[in-house]
């Protein structure tokens, strides 16, 4: 059971590979997919390994991902709306 | 809404135009200020740096005008009635700033004490030739107001006005005084608050969220929020939307710099302050302002006393042009005098206007001192032939 | 693809003004990254967002202003500063941040930086150091390093660079630190700390630019020069400030370096004015008459 998990909004991504790099537990990788504008969003190649620090948010120079804590049911924590 | 009791020095007054145009920005309800010192404008700022504090007020002083010319703009964006003052030098430096008042519409004053120029020119002597500057000075195009004042009363008077409609149109407000003018003492008479009437800041009543920053208003004037009270303004010098965001093309750039012009024009015939005498039947008519309409006081007394049907119109707002006036006035006579002390500037738009219909005759003077009454004489004589 | 949950939310999200979002930016400009540590200040220090103005001037970096959901002022170049002086003064109770580029506050806007520190102006000033004029187009700025290439310095800059953080420190800033983009959890701290602080902060943020910066001097791209930051970084808090000096190459100092106490502008007034000073009360309003009587 992870503790975390990220929400990526493909569309803002601009594939900087800034969470992929900065992730302490290299939980994402750049997909190989695209966005509209043409930029490989990331996805989660080892969730099982996120912890939910948001790292990787704090890096997104485009707003377009964030992590967060899961509780142990899997329900979101913390910054729901 | 009338002035502050508290800000107001009623009374009879023996003072100069600087020490009047700053009692005239305290009544009108100024308490902020921020400027560098330039002769001959200093006066003003010295004054208010004495005053403002005990009405809650404060003048700072900056770096330099062009810090002096924003930092009066942040001071009405957090809510209060600010001012500049400054004399040639220093405007050439406010320029960008006048530019970014008309665009974000702030409404602010910025007083000119003319003195002789280019350059550092002639720092403690008169003249009239920022007038262009005032009008033209910024890049792009915009509209202002400019008065001109030709007593220290009239530096108390004109000095309310200027901040009412500053407050009125949102524009940039250019109160052009001179150094005659400014360094000139004689009675100044400061009414009680009561009678003196204040146009208030136009906020919006509407709540944040259902307020956009640069709605338009029925005279095209749009509503003002001020920083701090929850309406997250979004204040830009980028040509903007409605709602103040940055909207780069033609479309929003043509609705937004045709309404900075259009605000004032459809207000035109209200903004023209004239002062008028003899114009009926008049062969000639000087039109003047500023000091200038003083030293041809003189001019026009003599020319009568030979015979010659002279009148007299002096510009008290001289941005807008009045140009309606202008037109109908060149229709019915020979010739309209224009002594300025400058080059010829504001003669170019009296031109302008006759459209040939009458002579048009500059008097021109490089400045540092005021006209030779003579020569006013002289072109009010060619005129009449 | 995407893991989206619909009851989560950034919590920056409610600090920006989403209808803006995409931002300008380039991928992987720094910017936008500092943006994140200083959203994430704010509301840790549970900043009264609708008492907190956001002052910038022209450039790359002077669009956060316009995409914070805060009270927005972008100003003209350089001028930031002053502006951000003048509503500081016209309400104190205002939290007033000026965020800009390094071109903007500390070229064209150079002395308004220095005078603002020496008055001790209660405003924080963070700027983003890219080391370059990035807006239009990759010139050079006081702050280019050494002998950088740029497009106005094809045989590299003649002219050193500006040390920010000591030129501030002289002035008299009474909090002064630099981060990288890098430092995401440090340069929030920082910022916190300073959000809590009164006086002139400044806070020095340098940035990649991979679109001007790192292009034209051959550093690769956002990613590297992020590592970049990474491997050259020296945290050093209290460093002396003329310690701080940056090279192309070397190591880059970071750290809070000055943390005073000074009386601020408006304190020292209130104090020197003494009975001079009046709270002074708005007006009581008596009636809102239809405009002006232009007889007045
Ligand atoms: C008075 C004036 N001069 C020049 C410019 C053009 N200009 C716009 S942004 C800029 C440089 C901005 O550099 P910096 O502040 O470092 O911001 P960056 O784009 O690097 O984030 C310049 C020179 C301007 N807008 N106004
Ligand atoms: S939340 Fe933390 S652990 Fe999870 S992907 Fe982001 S950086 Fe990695
Ligand atoms: S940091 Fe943001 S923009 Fe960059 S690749 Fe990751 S999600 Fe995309
Ligand atoms: S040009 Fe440079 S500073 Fe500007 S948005 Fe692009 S990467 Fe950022
Ligand atoms: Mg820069």
């Amino acid at each position: 059971m992870p503790k975390g998990t990220v929400a990526i909004t493909a569309e803002r991504c601009k594939g900087c590979g800034f969470c992929v790099e900065f992730c302490p537990t290299h939980v994402l990788e750049l997909s190989s997919a695209f966005n509209a504008k043409g930029y490989h969003p990331p996805h989660m190649i080892a969730p099982e390994k996120c912890s939910g620090c948001n790292l990787c948010g704090m890096y997104c120079p485009d707003f377009a991902i964030f992590g967060f804590r899961l509780a142990a049911n899997g329900e979101s924590k913390g910054a729901t709306k | 809404m009338h002035a502050d009791p508290r800000t107001v020095l009623t009374g009879t007054h023996f003072i100069n135009g600087d020490a009047a145009c700053c009692e005239g920005a305290l009544a009108a309800g100024a308490r902020y200020a921020a400027g560098y010192p330039i002769t001959p404008s200093t006066e003003i700022v010295e004054r208010f740096a004495a005053r403002a504090p005990e009405v809650g007020g404060l003048f700072i002083q900056m770096e330099d005008e062009i810090a002096s010319s924003i930092a009066i703009q942040g001071m009405v964006w957090g809510g209060q009635k600010a001012f500049t003052v400054t004399s040639g030098p220093g405007f050439s430096l406010m320029m960008e700033h006048i530019g970014l008042a008309a665009m974000t519409e702030t409404p602010v004053v910025f007083v000119d004490v003319q003195r002789g120029g280019p350059s550092t020119g002639l720092p403690t002597l008169p003249s009239q030739s920022d007038m262009m500057q005032a009008r033209f000075g910024s890049h792009g195009d915009y509209a202002v107001i400019a008065l001109s004042p030709n007593s220290p009363q009239e530096c108390f008077d004109l000095a309310i006005q200027a901040f009412n409609l500053a407050e009125e149109f949102r524009v940039p407000v250019m109160f052009m005084m001179d150094e005659c003018v400014g360094h000139m003492t004689e009675k100044v008479v400061i009414p009680p608050a009561d009678q003196i009437e204040i146009y208030p800041r136009r906020h919006t009543q509407k709540p944040p969220g259902e307020f956009r920053l640069y709605e338009p208003g029925p005279d095209l004037v749009p509503e003002m929020a001020h920083a701090g009270e929850g309406y997250k303004v979004y204040v830009t010098g980028l040509t903007h939307d409605r709602r103040g965001y940055p909207s780069l093309n033609p479309a929003t750039q043509k609705e937004l710099v045709t309404r900075l012009f259009e605000k004032i024009r459809r207000a035109a015939d209200r903004l023209v302050m004239v002062e008028s005498d003899q114009l009926e039947g008049a062969d000639v008519v000087v039109v003047s302002y500023g000091i200038t309409s003083r030293v041809a006081q003189r001019a026009v007394h003599a020319a009568r006393a030979k015979g010659i049907k002279v009148g007299t119109l002096r510009l008290i707002c001289v941005w807008p042009f009045p140009e309606k006036l202008i037109r109908e006035l060149a229709s019915k006579v020979k010739a309209l005098v224009m002594p300025e002390l400058n080059m010829g500037q504001v003669v170019i738009e009296l031109e302008r206007c006759a459209a040939g219909q009458c002579q048009v005759i500059s008097v021109p003077h490089a400045g540092g001192t005021v006209h030779d009454p003579a020569e006013i004489l002289q072109a009010i004589e060619r005129g009449a032939q | 693809m995407s893991t989206t949950d619909l009851h989560v939310h950034n919590p920056v999200e409610e600090l920006l003004r989403q209808d803006r979002i995409p931002t300008i930016w380039c991928p992987g400009c720094g910017i936008g990254t500092s943006v994140n540590s200083f959203a994430h200040a704010l509301l840790k220090q549970n900043i009264d967002l609708d008492k907190t103005a956001i002052v910038s001037g022209i450039g790359c970096s002077g669009r956060v202003s316009g995409y914070m959901n805060l009270d927005s002022f972008h100003t003209t170049h350089g001028r930031a500063i002053p502006f951000a002086t003048g509503l500081k003064l016209a309400r104190p109770e205002l939290n007033v941040i000026v965020y800009s580029g390094d071109g903007d506050l500390a070229s064209i806007g150079g002395n308004h930086l220095i005078h603002a520190a020496r008055r001790n102006m209660d405003i924080l000033v963070v700027c983003i150091n890219n080391m370059i004029y990035a807006m239009t187009g990759g010139q050079a700025a006081a702050t280019t390093p050494g002998s950088s290439l740029s497009t106005t310095t094809p045989y590299g800059a003649f002219e050193p660079e500006l040390n920010l953080v000591q030129l501030v420190d002289a002035a008299g800033a009474c909090f002064v630190a630099r981060w990288t983009a890098y430092h995401v959890v440090q340069l929030e701290r920082t910022l916190e700390k300073a959000l809590r602080k009164k006086g002139f902060r400044f806070i020095e943020v340098l940035s990649p630019c991979p679109t001007y910066f790192q292009r034209k001097n051959n550093m690769g791209d956002a990613l590297q020069a992020m590592l970049d930051y990474k491997k050259r970084s020296k945290i050093q808090h209290g460093c002396p400030t003329w310690e701080t000096a940056l090279t192309p190459s070397g190591p880059i100092i970071v750290g809070e370096f000055v943390d005073r106490e000074r009386e601020d502008y408006l304190t020292r007034m209130r104090k020197q004015l003494g009975p001079h000073y009046s709270e002074f009360p708005a007006q009581q309003e008596e009636h809102v008459s239809e405009g002006c009587s232009r007889e007045c």
